[in-house]
């Protein structure tokens, strides 16, 4: 894809972005609304059916770009369906659903989620989004509140990026003045925890209770936000959407790869010249998405998916077609588009364990193997990276790693638990040294990722 | 509806046994099922539970059963349906 936006036609009638070209950031400045309608034209969401709708998306085979990358369209059907058996369950005029067993009985219509919280600390891909194109994030909103009768929805900004509320909040104002929207969008401020924008702890703090992940079932799509069923999207999807309804699954297809589709942002960090996000075709290599950003240094690894993701080894892994399917192939996963670049003068092992403690602390304590196992994995690593590590460590990172995997409510536990073995994989060479020699000279260099001081989010 | 169908589709299919699931939330490592249950549950090294993988089989379910009851804190479940 060119970084180039694309032209309006002088007539001002909008047209789908071309194959190659930018679809979500086209210009380096916020879109006022009038600018976001000559841009792309404007949407309809009323006049689309949901089955129309619904429909498309899943044609389209978009996937979630918050990181788990589950099919939109099915996340949003079952929401629009279970929406539909709350209704139809309820009888007209009675109180006969007293002692059904419907598990809708008392749920009236659905809530929708926008989840731009970013919580991941290298990633700023929903920031950025929102900052440029809030309309096209409230488009897709708008459409899908209407394909799944939603009655309230959310826009959930980040504590790092709190401060863009207020523009979001006029963007909204923006849309109730020209009346476009049937469902005002409230927006909201997430907690400052890496926790905190996870999918169930928002649902957790929508409800008054603590915004820390719940044990799922329910699932957010039978019994979420005020009981009701719930679509949670990220922003980026969202915005998505609100294309795909302009201009169709064909359209969207054009970007990307028959098992990927479309374009994603993804954010580049580390070892570049030019740190930053980037809009790709789904699919691109990673040498490729890697050289856009400038790759004049020497790198060793990259870390894709962010702190809960993988290692891969440079420049064996440039080749991987940065896609949610072409990362797994290689071991790793896409998630919310992380992709940072580690340089050959860092230590893979250094960097590693420091992400290791972050997200020890950042355990929510809730869960018995989490709270006891995170923080002894995050010490072994330490020591491994800046102690003088035995022979036995590292059977115990891995056993630790074993023991706390599959064993939260959450993925915290899991992701720390891959990121450390990919660690120990991708940097086996190091840790050979290590083991003989005591830390390298590498590892007492300044940090390469960010990682956030307690509090200071 | 989707929601018929899907109904057809599992009476269809052999019904896999019921599992045992843990709430780790909920979940205080008082280890009455790991002593009710040892066949399918052991501790970890903090006295929480790791269930087998797997249904639980016919003969052990009167004692999953039991294992669930005796829960104090109503974290194991028998659940029937992969996610339910």
């Amino acid at each position: 894809m060119t970084t180039r936006g694309y032209a309006v036609p002088s007539a001002g009638r909008p047209v789908a972005p071309a194959p190659g070209e930018l679809r979500l950031i086209v210009r380096d400045k916020p879109l006022s609304l009038a600018e976001h309608v000559d841009q792309y034209g404007q949407m309809q969401a009323g006049q689309l059916e949901p089955e129309t709708l619904i429909a498309e998306v899943e044609r389209s085979g978009l996937t979630g770009r918050g990181g788990g990358a589950f099919p939109a369209g099915r996340k949003i059907r079952a929401v629009a369906e279970a929406s539909t058996r709350a209704r139809s369950s309820r009888p007209a005029g009675s109180s006969a659903a007293k002692g059904s067993t419907a598990k809708g009985s008392t749920a009236k219509s659905s809530v929708i989620i926008a989840n731009g919280s970013e919580s991941e600390p290298a990633s700023s891909k929903d920031g950025v989004l929102l900052r440029h194109a809030p309309h096209l994030v409230l488009d897709g909103i708008a459409a899908c509140a209407s394909a799944v009768g939603a009655t309230r929805a959310y826009l959930c900004v980040g504590h790092g990026t709190a401060a863009i509320a207020p523009f979001l909040t006029t963007a909204v104002a923006e849309r109730d003045r020209a009346g476009l929207d049937k469902v005002r969008v409230e927006v909201i401020t997430t907690a400052g925890r890496y926790l905190s924008g996870q999918e169930s702890a928002l649902i957790s703090a929508l409800n008054g209770h603590a915004p820390l992940p719940t044990f799922v079932p329910p699932r957010p799509a039978e019994r979420g936000a005020h009981r009701r069923p719930t679509l949670v999207l990220n922003v980026e999807t969202f915005a998505h959407i609100a294309l795909i309804a302009r201009f169709g699954s064909h359209w969207f297809r054009a970007a990307g790869t028959p098992g990927a589709s479309g374009s994603a942002l993804v954010t580049v960090t580390g070892a570049v010249d030019r740190p930053g996000v980037r809009e790709i075709a789904l699919g691109t290599a990673l040498g490729e998405v890697l050289q856009r950003s400038g790759l004049s240094r020497p790198a060793q690894a990259v870390l894709t998916g962010g702190y809960f993701g993988t290692w891969l080894p440079l420049p064996a892994a440039l080749a991987v077609p940065v896609s949610d399917d072409g990362m797994r192939a290689a071991g790793a996963a896409l998630g919310p588009g992380v992709l940072a670049v580690l340089p050959e003068s860092a230590c893979g092992l250094a960097e590693t364990a420091r992400i290791a403690s972050f997200l020890a602390t950042e355990s929510a304590g809730q869960c018995g193997p989490c709270r006891n196992g995170l923080p002894p994995l995050a010490d072994a690593l330490n020591w491994i990276a800046f102690g003088r590590p035995g022979p036995d460590i590292v059977g115990w990172v891995h056993q630790l790693a074993d023991l706390v995997t599959g064993r939260g409510a959450c993925h915290l536990p899991d992701g720390t638990a891959g990121l450390v073995r990919s660690a120990l994989t991708v940097f086996a060479a190091d840790l050979r040294s290590h083991a003989a020699d005591g830390p390298c000279e590498r590892s007492s260099g300044p940090p390469i990722l960010p990682v956030p001081v307690r509090g200071s989010r | 509806m989707t929601n018929d169908r899907d109904a057809e589709a599992r009476h269809q299919r052999p019904l896999p046994g019921p599992r045992l699931q843990v709430n780790p939330i909920a979940c205080d490592a008082r280890g009455l099922c790991i002593e009710l249950l040892p066949e399918l549950i052991s501790a970890d090294p903090w006295g929480y539970p790791i269930i087998a993988a797997g249904p639980v089989p016919l003969r052990l379910q009167p004692l999953a059963r039991r294992a669930v009851a005796a829960c104090p804190t109503l974290a194991l479940k028998l659940v029937s349906r992969i996610g339910q």
